[in-house]
């Protein structure tokens, strides 16, 4: 369909999740910004080929998705974040408590493969059903479910079990078995 | 979503902790979505649209900033 102006309003009020979902696979903030802005041009370039009434960020987060596949592994090295460059690009840091935690976290998100982490995101973050996350990433339905749950169980193997070890449990023990310091 | 109340029990272990990651996987995106449209890509899609279309449209949707694409 032509770019009419509510199509251009509903693409750039994608813009924050695209980001959102562009820096928790990448885990690079400004390599995100890059990934969002070549999707939008691709975006507009294939405009035509968008079905009215499809689900437009369904459709922008395919184009963002394929983007970064296309080129992770010729960059995957020199994206690596080790230095948290990624929790420069907050606005709101976590408050100071939670900083351990967040970088614990992102760390840990880091380690899953691929078609793990961005189907947990998908599912888990950017509130897509599974049978749109499917279609996001070309693959069955059931495929998505399986890819959430092991990413899923991963992420507590390494925040809560290895991750005691790593980090002390004092924090990451108490905050599981009791429930939590609030 | 509550997060208050965890249980302590074994059963609920593994809830509790997939509850946490719901938590911190939401908390760290929403971080961004909240960060909202920076004004680069605002920039970038309004000098697309002026090469794109000469013709003057009305534009009577210029909040986008209001919506947030069906998220809650």
């Amino acid at each position: 369909m032509p770019l009419t102006n509510q199509l251009r309003d509903d693409i750039l009020a994608s813009v924050p999740n695209l980001r959102a979902f562009a820096i928790s696979l990448s885990g690079n903030g400004d390599r995100a910004d890059d990934l969002v802005q070549e999707t939008l041009l691709r975006a507009l370039a294939n405009i035509d080929s968008f079905q009215p009434g499809s689900n437009l960020p369904a459709w922008l987060f395919t184009i963002l998705r394929n983007l970064f596949r296309s080129d992770y592994r010729k960059r995957r090295r020199e994206v690596e974040d080790a230095d948290g460059s990624y929790a420069k690009t907050l606005k709101s840091q976590p408050s100071q408590n939670s900083h351990l935690e967040f970088e614990e976290f992102r760390a840990a998100l880091d380690k899953l493969p691929q078609d793990q982490r961005e189907a947990l995101i998908l599912v888990g973050a950017s509130g897509f059903s599974y049978e749109d996350a499917a279609a996001i990433c070309g693959c069955a339905v059931g495929t998505i479910k399986s890819r959430v749950n092991r990413a899923r169980s991963k992420l507590s193997a390494l925040l809560y079990v290895e991750g005691a070890d790593d980090f002390g449990p004092d924090d990451t023990v108490r905050a599981v078995i009791g429930g939590g310091g609030r | 979503m509550k997060d208050a109340k965890p249980p302590t029990n074994k059963g609920g272990l593994n809830a509790e902790i997939q509850s946490r990651i719901g938590h911190q996987l939401r908390a760290m995106y929403d971080d961004v979505v909240r960060q909202g449209v920076p004004d680069r890509f605002a920039e970038l899609i309004r000098k697309l649209d002026a090469s794109e279309s000469t013709s003057p449209q009305v534009n009577n949707a210029g909040d986008f900033s209001a919506k947030n694409d069906g998220r809650d």
